[in-house]
Order: C-alpha cells, then sequence, then structure tokens
C-alpha cells in the first residue's frame, strides 16, 4: 500500500511536469487573446512551423526545394553547411518576427473592429494555409531536433529519468518501489516555462509596450483613439506568440521528433486554456498543472488493480477525455477560468 | 437528312474522344499531408516509382503502360473514401488503401463495385478468408499473423516456455490497434503469459501514464501497436524509463527508420516485424536507380529509396504488377479490366523464381493465393534496428505464425460478416 501511494505521488508529480508541457501552448493563445481578443486556432501550426523551420535553418536545407526541382527539373536539396543551433534559433525568432509582420500586413489590418468570431475564422484559414505552406517550404517528412551547443557545453536537450531523483527516493518504499521517475526534459521545460512566464508577465504588466497590448485587447477604437498603433501591436504580440510557439515546438519535438502531429498539440492546450482563463499567463500555468495533475491521478487510480478489486472493472486512456471534464467542471462554478477577467456585458 | 446529321456527329464525337490509350490504372490513396504524411509519402514514393520502373524499363506490363492515379486522403477515412469515388471510374484495377479505417469502409464498396482491393499487413484480417470476401485480399500476412510471430520469437527466446511472463500491449486505441487483441489473449491462454493492455489515445503526444504503469509492473516483453507520432513517443519513453530495447518488439507498422531515428542510440536494439527486406542489396534496385532516380522521374526527392516504407510501396506494388501479368495470361489480353485483375490476385504465385526474375530474390515470403485463402501462408520476419549504422536488419527468416490458433478466429470473424451481409459460399 506504501509503494501504491509514493506511486500515486510520482503519477502527480509527472502531472505536473506534463501539464507545464501544455501550458507551453497554452501561453501562445493567452498572449494573443489577452492583447487581441482572438483564438488564434493556428497556435499549434505556429509551434509546427516554428520547429520544421529551425530544424531545416540547422540542417542548412534549401527552401521549397520539392518545388524548385519539380519546375526547374533540378536535384537540390541542401545548401551544404550546417547552421550552430543559437544561430539557428536566432534565425528562426526572425522568421517568426517575419511572419507576424505578414500576418498582420495580409490578414489582420482588414479585420479590424470586425467581429471575434470573424478573427477567429481568419486563424482557421490561417492554421490550413500554414500546414500546407510548412509542407511546401520545408518538406512532410521527419525531422529530429538537436539542440547541441558545443561552445556553450550544452550537449543538447536531456532526455530519459533523472537518476539522480531515482537514487535519492528509492528507499522510500519497499523493493517493488523503484524511485520516483522525473524526466530531464520535463524539468528543463518546466524551468523555461517559470522563466517565459516571469518574463512576460513583467512585460505585460509593467511595460509601456504591455499596457498597450492590454489596452487593444480592451477596445481597438479606444486604443487607437488614444495614439496607440494597433498594426503595431499586433506584429509585436504575433512575434512573441511566435517565439513562445517555437519554445513549445522544440519540447514536444524533443520527444516525437519534429512532424504533422505537433500542430495538434492544441487539443491539449484547450483544457488548460478553459480552466485557467484566455487572459491570465499565471492561469495557463497553474491551469496546465492542474489538467496535468487531474489526468494523470485519475488515471494512475482507475487503471490501477486495486480499483479493479474494488469496483469490478478499470479503465485506461482516460487523460484525453478526462481534462476536458475536469476543465468544464470548473467551467460550471468560475465561467472566465480561474484566473480568468469576469466579462460583465450591459445589454 | 437525320442520317447525314448522324454521321456527322458520330464522326465529331470520334475525332473529340480520340483513340482509347491502352492503360493499366493504379490509383494510390496516398496521404503525403496530415498527421502521417512522414510515412504516407514513402510509401507511396515507393509505389509510384516502381510503376514507373515498369513503365521506363519494359514499356509498361505485357506492352501496356501503368498509370498511377493518386489521390490525397490526408489519411482522412472520409477523404479515402472521396478518392475511391472519384477514380473507380478510371479503370481502376487495385485499391490498396493503406489505412485499415479505410479498408473498413471500402470492403462493401469494392465488393458491389467488382474490385479488388488489397491490404497487405492491414485492413479487416479476416478478410483472408475468400471463401467470404471475394474482392478482398491480405497475403502474405496479417496482424493475426504479426501476434503470433512475436509471440513465437519471445517463445524462441525463452526455451519454448512463456508461463509466469508479463506481455504489456500499447496499442493505437483504434480499430487498428485492437485487431491484434482475440490472437494475443488466445496465445496467452495457451502458452500462459500475462497480457497488459495499454490503450493510447490517437494521436499519442503523451504517453507517460502508460509507461509509468509499464515502469511500475516491469513486464518482461512490451509489444507496440502504433502509427505515426505514437511510434516515435513510445520508443522514447520506453528508452526515458529504461526499458530494454530488446524485449521491445513492434508490429510492421511501427519499424521504420522514422519511428527510431528520434531517439537516436537509446532506440539500438528495437525490434520491428517485417514481411519484407530493407535496404537495396537487391539488382531491382540498380534498375530503379537508373531508370528512375537518375532519370529525374522518382515521384520523391529519390533519398529515401531503401527505407522501411519505401519499400513497403514498392512492394505493394511489385505484388500487384505481378498479379496483372498472371490475369493477362489467365485471360489472354495485355489490357485487363477489374474482374480479370482479381483473378490475377486469387491466382498468384510468388516464388523463388519469379522475384529472382523482377531482381528481387529473397525480398519477401514465398507464396501462393486462393480461392479460399486470400491470405497467404501468414509468414513475416523479425528486423532489429542498429542505431550505430542507422539500418535495420533482418535478425531472422520469413517464419510461420501458428495458423492452428488464426485459422479458427478467421473462419469465426468471416463467418459473423457473412452471416451479417447474407453472402454465399464464393469458392465452390
Amino acid at each position: 500500500m506504501l509503494d501504491q501511494f509514493l506511486y500515486g505521488i510520482e503519477a502527480a508529480m509527472n502531472g505536473l511536469m506534463t501539464g507545464i508541457m501544455y501550458s507551453l501552448v497554452a501561453l501562445g493563445f493567452v498572449l494573443i487573446f489577452k492583447a487581441s481578443g482572438v483564438f488564434n486556432y493556428a497556435q499549434g501550426v505556429m509551434a509546427l512551423f516554428g520547429a520544421m523551420t529551425l530544424v531545416s535553418i540547422q540542417k542548412g536545407q534549401i527552401p521549397f526545394y520539392h518545388l524548385i526541382n519539380a519546375t526547374f527539373g533540378t536535384d537540390i536539396k541542401y545548401f551544404g553547411w550546417e547552421v550552430p543551433a543559437l544561430l539557428a534559433i536566432l534565425l528562426t525568432v526572425c522568421v517568426m518576427i517575419l511572419f507576424a509582420w505578414l500576418v498582420e500586413r495580409l490578414l489582420l489590418k482588414f479585420l479590424i473592429n470586425q467581429d471575434p468570431v470573424i478573427l477567429f475564422m481568419a486563424t482557421i484559414g490561417l492554421a490550413y494555409f500554414m500546414e500546407g505552406f510548412g509542407d511546401l517550404m520545408w518538406g512532410s517528412d521527419l525531422k529530429v531536433i538537436d539542440m547541441a551547443m558545443p561552445a556553450l557545453g550544452i550537449p543538447g536537450l536531456p532526455q530519459g529519468g533523472s537518476l539522480f531523483i531515482e537514487n535519492a527516493t528509492s528507499g522510500l518504499g519497499t523493493d517493488r518501489f523503484f524511485g520516483f521517475f522525473i524526466d530531464k526534459l520535463d524539468i528543463t521545460a518546466a524551468i523555461i516555462a517559470t522563466m517565459l512566464v516571469v518574463v512576460l508577465t513583467v512585460f505585460s504588466q509593467y511595460s509601456k509596450t504591455g499596457r498597450a497590448l492590454r489596452a487593444v485587447a480592451d477596445d481597438h477604437q479606444a486604443a487607437m483613439s488614444v495614439g496607440i498603433s494597433l498594426r503595431t501591436i499586433w506584429v509585436i504580440v504575433w512575434s512573441i506568440a511566435g517565439v513562445v510557439a517555437l519554445v513549445a515546438g522544440i519540447m514536444w519535438g524533443a520527444k516525437s521528433g519534429v512532424q504533422f502531429s505537433l500542430s495538434l498539440i492544441t487539443l491539449k492546450a484547450l483544457p488548460v486554456l478553459m480552466l485557467g482563463g484566455f487572459t491570465s499567463i499565471p492561469g495557463a500555468i497553474i491551469g496546465g498543472m492542474i489538467i496535468g495533475v487531474g489526468e494523470k491521478v485519475f488515471e494512475f487510480i482507475v487503471s490501477s488493480s486495486w480499483f479493479g478489486d474494488a469496483m469490478g472493472f478499470t479503465m485506461n486512456a482516460t487523460e484525453n477525455w478526462f481534462a476536458y471534464v475536469l476543465a468544464l467542471i470548473f467551467l460550471v462554478f468560475r465561467p472566465q477560468g480561474l484566473f480568468g477577467e469576469k466579462i460583465i456585458e450591459r445589454v | 437528312m437525320k442520317l447525314t446529321k448522324l454521321a456527322v456527329i458520330a464522326v465529331a464525337a470520334t475525332m473529340v474522344a480520340g483513340p482509347v490509350l491502352a492503360q493499366l490504372v493504379f490509383p494510390s490513396l496516398s496521404y503525403r499531408t496530415g498527421p502521417f504524411g512522414a510515412n504516407g509519402s514513402e510509401v507511396a514514393d515507393g509505389f509510384a516509382d516502381y510503376m514507373t520502373l515498369l513503365n521506363e524499363r519494359d514499356g509498361g506490363i505485357g506492352g501496356v503502360m501503368t498509370v498511377v492515379n493518386e489521390c490525397e486522403t490526408g489519411y482522412s477515412t472520409e477523404k479515402g473514401v472521396e478518392c475511391y469515388e472519384a477514380t473507380k471510374g478510371s479503370g481502376a484495377l487495385i485499391y490498396q488503401p493503406l489505412s485499415t479505417g479505410m479498408a473498413y469502409q471500402l470492403i462493401p464498396r469494392v465488393t458491389a463495385d467488382g474490385i479488388p482491393m488489397l491490404t497487405t499487413g492491414y485492413g479487416r484480417t479476416s478478410v483472408a478468408n475468400g471463401d467470404v470476401f471475394k474482392q478482398v485480399f491480405n497475403f502474405p500476412v496479417n496482424y493475426w499473423n504479426g501476434a503470433s510471430i512475436a509471440v513465437n520469437y519471445m517463445l524462441a527466446e525463452n526455451d519454448g516456455d512463456l508461463s509466469g511472463k508479463t506481455i504489456a500491449l500499447l496499442y493505437h486505441n483504434s480499430a487498428y490497434g485492437k485487431e491484434p487483441i482475440p490472437t494475443l489473449e488466445a496465445l496467452a491462454e495457451i502458452h500462459g503469459f500475462d497480457l497488459t493492455l495499454l490503450p493510447i489515445d490517437s494521436p499519442g503526444q503523451e504517453q507517460k501514464s502508460q509507461w509509468l504503469q509499464i515502469r511500475r509492473e516491469r513486464p518482461d516483453y512490451a509489444l507496440l501497436w502504433g502509427w505515426g507520432i505514437m511510434n516515435q513517443v513510445a520508443i522514447q519513453e520506453a528508452a526515458n524509463v529504461r526499458f530494454p530495447m530488446e524485449n521491445f518488439m513492434g508490429i510492421w507498422w511501427s519499424g521504420s527508420e522514422n519511428d527510431v531515428i528520434p531517439a537516436g542510440m537509446a532506440a539500438d536494439g528495437y525490434k520491428a516485424l517485417t514481411f519484407h527486406a530493407m535496404g537495396t542489396d537487391f539488382p531491382m534496385f540498380d534498375d530503379l536507380q537508373t531508370y528512375v532516380v537518375d532519370a529525374g522521374l522518382a515521384a520523391g526527392s529519390g533519398d529515401n529509396v531503401g527505407t522501411v516504407l519505401y519499400n513497403r510501396g514498392m512492394y505493394g506494388a511489385m505484388l500487384a504488377a505481378e498479379a496483372v501479368k498472371v490475369a493477362q495470361e489467365m485471360h489472354g489480353v495485355a489490357q485487363i479490366d477489374a474482374a480479370m485483375m482479381r483473378d490475377g490476385l486469387e491466382n498468384l504465385v510468388i516464388s523463388d523464381e519469379s522475384m529472382a526474375a523482377i531482381g528481387l530474390q529473397g525480398f519477401g515470403p514465398n507464396f501462393n493465393v486462393s480461392c479460399k485463402n486470400h491470405g497467404g501462408p501468414g509468414l513475416g520476419a523479425v528486423a532489429e534496428w542498429d542505431a550505430t549504422a542507422q539500418e535495420w536488419s533482418l535478425i531472422t527468416g520469413f517464419v510461420p505464425s501458428d495458423m492452428d490458433v488464426i485459422q479458427p478466429l478467421i473462419e469465426a470473424d468471416s463467418a459473423a460478416y457473412a452471416a451479417e451481409n447474407n453472402i454465399e459460399s464464393q469458392c465452390s
């Protein structure tokens, strides 16, 4: 029984870590929603596009090589050089800023003062466009992320369970308890997510641009009337969301390689947003943690033999639906989410 | 006057229509986009390149050029059915949809339309019973054979005794992933091992709970029945919890380069089932390089020739082409139709001689197809990943599965389908 209790704690700790990975995706949604009132359906595809761009730049892949080869009958794929990880990250950030600028120039500027649902529909279109554009630009083959930075002494993103934690805790239970398993990649993601939250919260609350972002979110016209450039703000916020998407893409891509399915991590971010609120940066983190712990502990309980002995049945693969059920339960009591701003509409 | 008008119309229509060109049409319901695009592209390239090779080197099959009619499905069953409906009127000879979901949806349609379908290593397993499924084939191997071959391999490693051992099955929580469960349950009863079922919801990016359970319960073996991102995450998570990679084995859809490369050296020793060889160490590939890749006619960039999934697509095309040759010989015509193609499939013989003739001796198992047996002998091999050399290699020959267990399951499932659909015996 002691072992089961300890394994329950292990499930909760892993849930916390996994929840933070969900939060990395949810953060991008919050940033754009907070600053523009737009629910950006394309956030998951932005994570995919960012990660694809990063790996392709690193490998020196020629953009649109398929198209070039098919059009001109050439047989090219790589420039013949490789780009160090740090420089590739910087170049990818530039691409994401360019992407934000293009989104504003070609999409958002035509939709100022439109109903939120129209902006939402536009991001759905953007997501589908980006899916195809990304494949056309970099190919649909699976790509492997390598974040090794020898000059800085970084061998790459850590993988695998932390032996230190396992060995330090293995004596807590009987010989059937093998110590707590915590993935080093998840620990890294948690540290990066915490840093992101701190930086973004400070930026949003205390900087002039941050205050402008919030003003734009409240009312486009009012913000413009006091001299805030709506279009500049949108470029800034989409750029920041692009960088956050890149971070999420790197962390999730490190687990599975960079491939189309990365864009589906959006599905994991939705219950986090519903629970944490669409307008709160810390809410995205707390929401992620609650969802992560909730789904992992629930799965641990209902799949265990002692639950089966007591109830006569066990359940598996509950995580996908349980996260939404948990979010819906919270919504009953707090429709704006745990940390969301209460919306009062006068009629 | 009327006759003159009719004659003019007839001449005009003939001129507009032009001569009907003889073609052998092979629709390819591919998925180069979507969540499984990385895998689907390689299979589609292999299929298309083999047909291109036949055109460029041999002038088609029996003097008739082949046409690959590709339709993008994005791995969506609905789009797959749309593609089928859109292409079936083009003279389609055979469908190979490369999706269990699509295969299930197409079984009644191909049966009604009289177009054969080949679902090698996927789809509904019991279509192996040709007495019920006249139009559908799944030779040379199916999921249930795969489950049995995996268990046989484990038996061989344990001196024929798996009693008291535990095998965990991590499966895609879908019709595809659930296919091996009845066979594994039957085999568990016979051999006395415990079977732990661990479903993973699609797409399978998050598997922490399942791997924590494996870490707690320490099964002796783990079997993986996944596709796409689920495979890459599973192999990475197995490495994370330090599950012994030599005791981790995937079905053939969980054993491509795409599945193991993201985990790096940690994937070394991972095993997977297969029904064909890997690499390019066969004479046919020399021709493929000369006539297709070097000539700039490859469907893709040409750098995936010899990968597991490329070879699988190529193998599917080869089986279809060989069936065309049989059909042409049986019916004495070069331009065959779908009904003749079905006859060709049903009388297909793959032997050392026939494989040697096309430069692929030893690439796949030898087998015969018959009216009652659309599934072939159920032979498969085990391959192992060498992370240092970055290549798969076969560690067994094409070995048999336990047909004493599988055949009754096939008969029971197909009999149920026949009863539901009022199907009479197809083989007299």
